[in-house]
């Protein structure tokens, strides 16, 4: 009871939103092509002015020898102009394996540091994949936050991407 | 033996610009401009043509190449190689930030009359006075300022470019070129002598020209401050070229100066 009731005076503060938890899906499409590499895939949270507020996710070919790669990260070129390039990787938390075919998610809890700091307002959800002698696709979804209620909206890629499906619960 | 004489004179001084009557562009096509990671390099051509980014006519000579890293360092080539059509070299590009790659090239052209003969003459500006006979008659000479450049930036961009020579035409970024994208507004700025060039004339233009029918050129004209916005519709490499002709040399007895630019940037998919 006393629990709640700070809880409910620190909103009363306009403090961020607590206790919702977001999860990202994101699924990767088996491919029919000679030569197949595991896409790179970034996923970060837009502004409404598309600049970057906080990059999620990056899975990349984290321990190619001599730090190759590295190299390939600006292939998620827009990832990379918005928010890859002003960061360092790895990145705890962050940064990662490439993932096979299949459906992967991202899940951040209400302890996220992330979710704690975000402040009030509209955002997108984008999902880069790019793949070594590949294409390159690029989704959004929208995300207003703090959540009013439960959402879950999804997009289907063409391409590089299956469906990436966004879950708020708060 | 005069016409060799002027011709290997030219060929020494080329940097062939485009100037009214010679549709050549002088061009430098980097391998990439975004780069991410350590401990990398780029190769860049070198070379003079008519079609967008082919070599096919002449390579471009290497004098006065300065690369220039983010720390403002210079760096130099490796691996410089010219064949029939192009010139190739490497470049270390090992710290973070932008890289600038420039030719220049500065020099006069000149044409008399000596017992009632034309002459034409391609040089030095220091050697004007012992190159043109003391009898020659109806003395033109021009003064030729010429620069070509390509930019690299590895990781974020620095602020490398904000620092320009302060002589002859030059580009100076509002948008920086290695961050330039498709269906965006983007703005460089020209200066002259270190201050903005209003009323210039830029044209840009995108590679892969032999594979269309159109050039598709952009052409803007710099406004008072010196600045253009341009908005590519389509990602590709770019050519953006301009030139100035006044009376405002700084070598004696030169009645034109041309002051010419030219670059390649990328223009990057959404």
């Amino acid at each position: 009871m006393r629990k709640v009731l700070t809880i409910g005076v620190a909103g009363a503060l306009g403090e961020p939103a607590v206790a919702a938890e977001v999860e990202v899906n994101i699924e990767i499409p088996r491919l029919d092509v000679a030569e197949y590499h595991r896409p790179y895939v970034a996923v970060w949270l837009e502004h409404a002015d598309r600049t970057a507020a906080k990059t999620l996710s990056v899975w990349y070919d984290v321990n190619h020898r001599g730090n190759e790669g590295d190299k390939w990260l600006k292939d998620l070129r827009q990832w990379w102009r918005r928010a890859g390039r002003e960061m360092k990787v790895p990145a705890d938390g962050i940064t990662g394996a490439t993932k096979p075919v299949g459906k992967h998610a991202i899940k951040l809890d209400a302890s996220n540091t992330v979710l704690k700091e975000l402040a009030p307002g509209d955002y997108e959800v984008v999902v880069e994949a790019a793949r070594e002698v590949g294409g390159r696709e690029v989704v959004r979804l929208p995300l207003k936050w703090p959540a009013q209620g439960p959402v879950a909206t999804e997009v289907k890629g063409k391409d590089e991407l299956g469906v990436v499906s966004l879950k708020v619960t708060p | 033996m005069r016409l060799s004489a002027f011709a290997k004179a030219a060929a020494i001084l080329a940097i062939a610009l485009p100037t009214a009557g010679h549709a050549h562009r002088a061009w430098l096509l980097p391998s990439a401009t975004v780069l991410s990671g350590d401990n990398l390099f780029v190769t860049v051509d070198a070379a003079i043509s008519n079609d967008l980014f082919y070599f096919e006519h002449r390579p471009m000579r290497l004098e006065n190449l300065t690369i220039t890293a983010p720390d403002g360092s210079s760096v130099a080539p490796e691996n410089v190689a010219t064949g029939k059509f192009r010139t190739t070299f490497d470049i270390a590009v090992g710290k973070p930030g932008t890289y600038r790659v420039a030719l220049t090239g500065d020099g006069v052209f000149g044409r008399y009359k000596l017992n009632g003969e034309m002459k034409r003459w391609r040089g030095n500006a220091n050697d004007v006075a012992k190159s043109i006979p003391a009898g020659a008659e109806d003395v033109q000479i021009t003064h030729s300022q010429r620069r070509i450049e390509t930019f690299v930036t590895v990781g974020k961009p620095s602020d490398t470019l904000s620092k320009l020579s302060g002589s002859g035409l030059e580009l100076l970024p509002v948008t920086h070129p290695n961050d330039v994208v498709a269906g965006s507004d983007a703005t460089f700025k020209f200066m002259l002598d270190g201050k903005p060039a209003a009323g210039v004339k830029v044209v840009l233009i995108r590679g892969g020209s032999r594979y269309r029918d159109k050039l598709d050129e952009i052409n803007v004209t710099t406004d008072q401050e010196g600045k253009v916005v341009f908005k590519p519709a389509v990602a590709g490499m770019y050519w953006i070229s301009a030139s100035v002709r006044d009376d405002k040399s700084s070598v004696p007895n030169a009645k034109a100066r041309q002051a010419t630019y030219a670059a390649t940037f990328e223009v990057l998919p959404e």
